[in-house]
């Protein structure tokens, strides 16, 4: 439509499907991820054991929730920068030395890596499975159901908004881009890109704009109209906790070993 | 009679701009007219638009909408009154089906869940999308997703409806249905176009912005038979349309 913009918006981020994942309340869904993430974030880097569980876990709901692991895959794409940062780590850590292949690498500063990149990887799965799953309208149900304060539902809401539209036009901009001969091959050897990134960045942000102005317009004023979102049970708890419960479980003994 | 929009001296200069964007408008429409607002491209005429929705801050001049004033403490108020359909659809539908983001407004104003499923399907209905209710919004053609974006405001029961360039990217037929369609729309409708044929099937009276300021207000028919000040504009009838009256 007007400006050609591809049909592409938050809720496009949902894999259609009718599984008992997709169709969890989404505030019980907000709290099994938060429980998650946390356990991740908190258990020690020693314990690699924990982290193939929570890996185990989270290709249980992928499966279960029959997201592909191509979408997971590129979305993760997303913490490619954290990832890049990450492996510099070893190289300029001091300490005790590994020799790995031809490099002599911090040790501390290899587990420092393998710290951020598990977490972040983990992390970012758990996160895009709710995405996968679960349309923004409903999270933001959600949130406000949790009573999350008004103005963090909104910047939210917007902030997932921007990432969609950066991810759709960032993906247009390449192909226009090899189109025309370019091919970049590392995110560093590709300064159109970055230059281009920007623009991207404030289109996507002008875009959110409207989108946030539109909804103004009708009235909206930071709380998100309850409208059929489903409605949580102690079966939904159960259901959705389980997992978390688990990853909750697993973080505790990863600490107390 | 009260107008249904009276702008006075409205000036706005965007933060960071240098110019003012709209510098001194001066309009008066009354309830149950269609009005076409014309003008090139970068006139000003989106920035008019959104001012009457209480959407930008209103730094000079004055605007009522009947007999309220657009200001902070009635913006609830106004926003009921006046509804917005914007230039491009993807950004107005962002919930996941027709009927929820149709039920997004009336759900804002309060309205219990049975009184509002009600309101959807007539405002759903008015413009012949009742089929499109459980659709993805995104998912649908051009001149579906414009109908659809009407209905989200027309829930609202507007008193004044303002169209931001309602046909671009339409098709010819979709174009010629919407033009059907606003003719089926009871509220004072403020029609923002460059599209003049369609100006013409719509709206009998037009102001054209060019500058920030209102260059001229006539009957459409009367604007369009002077080719020499459609060109001062930067407006133009499509090669080959033969002006007529619209009916005639
Ligand atoms: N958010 C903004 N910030 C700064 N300048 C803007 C912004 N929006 C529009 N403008 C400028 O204001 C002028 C009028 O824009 P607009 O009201 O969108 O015109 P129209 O709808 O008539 O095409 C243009 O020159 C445009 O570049
Ligand atoms: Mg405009």
């Amino acid at each position: 439509m007007g400006g050609g913009h591809a049909p592409n918006k938050i809720h496009d981020l949902v894999i259609s499907g009718e599984s008992s994942v997709h169709r969890l309340p989404p505030d019980v869904k907000l709290v099994a991820l938060v429980a998650f993430v946390s356990s991740i974030a908190m258990t020690p880097r020693h314990a690699v054991w924990a982290f193939a569980v929570y890996a185990a876990i989270l290709a249980a709901v992928t499966a279960i929730a029959r997201v592909p692991i191509a979408v997971i895959g590129r979305r993760l794409l997303i913490v490619a920068p954290f990832l890049m940062a990450a492996a510099l780590v070893p190289f300029i850590g001091d300490g005790p030395q590994t020799k790995v292949g031809p490099f002599n690498l911090s040790t501390d500063g290899l587990w420092a890596a393998w710290n951020i990149c598990a977490k972040a990887l983990l992390g970012a799965t758990a996160s895009i499975l709710l995405t996968s799953t679960t349309p923004i309208p409903d999270l933001l149900v959600g949130m406000t159901r949790l009573r999350v304060p008004r103005p963090v539902v909104s910047i939210v809401a917007f902030m997932v908004r921007y990432l969609d539209l950066l991810a759709d036009q960032f993906q247009r901009m390449r192909l226009a881009m090899a189109a025309r001969g370019h091919d970049p091959r590392w995110l560093w050897q590709a300064r159109p890109v970055a230059s281009a990134a920007g623009t991207l960045f404030v289109h996507a942000y002008e875009r959110g704009e409207r989108t946030h102005q539109a909804m103004l317009a009708r009235g909206f004023t930071g709380h998100m109209p309850d409208l059929d979102t489903p409605t949580r049970s102690s079966g939904a708890w159960l259901t959705a906790l389980g997992p978390a419960a688990l990853a909750v479980s697993v973080c505790i003994v990863a600490i107390v070993q | 009679m009260t107008a249904a929009i009276s702008i006075r001296s409205l000036t706005y200069r965007y933060p960071n701009s240098h110019r003012n964007v709209l510098d001194g408008i001066e309009l008066d429409i009354y309830p149950g007219e269609r009005v076409a607002l014309l003008g090139p491209n970068g006139s000003g005429k989106t920035t008019m638009a959104l001012h009457l929705n209480g959407l930008l801050p209103i730094q000079a001049g004055s605007i009522t909408i009947q007999d309220t004033l657009v200001a902070d403490a009635n913006l609830a108020d106004i926003r009921r009154r006046v509804g917005m359909v914007f230039q491009d659809p993807d950004d107005q539908l962002f919930m996941t089906t027709v009927g929820d983001d149709v039920a997004f407004g009336p759900a804002n104003l309060g309205i219990n869940p049975p009184q509002r499923d009600l309101v959807v399907q007539d405002a759903l209905a008015a413009v012949d999308a009742t089929h499109l209710a459980e659709r993805h919004p995104h998912h649908i053609s051009g001149g579906e997703k414009r109908r659809a974006a009407i209905a989200t405001v027309l829930a609202m029961s507007p008193d004044i409806v303002v169209l931001d360039e309602p046909t671009s990217g339409l098709d010819p037929v979709g174009r010629r249905e919407l033009a059907e369609l606003l003719a089926t729309i009871g509220a004072t409708q403020l029609v923002i176009t460059h599209d003049l044929p369609f100006a013409l099937a719509t709206c009998p009276r037009s102001v054209i912005v060019d500058q920030g300021r209102i260059a001229a207000d006539a009957p459409t028919i009367d604007l369009l038979s002077d080719p020499e000040r459609l060109i001062q504009h930067r407006l133009e009838l499509p090669y080959g349309f033969q002006l007529r009256a619209p009916g005639a």
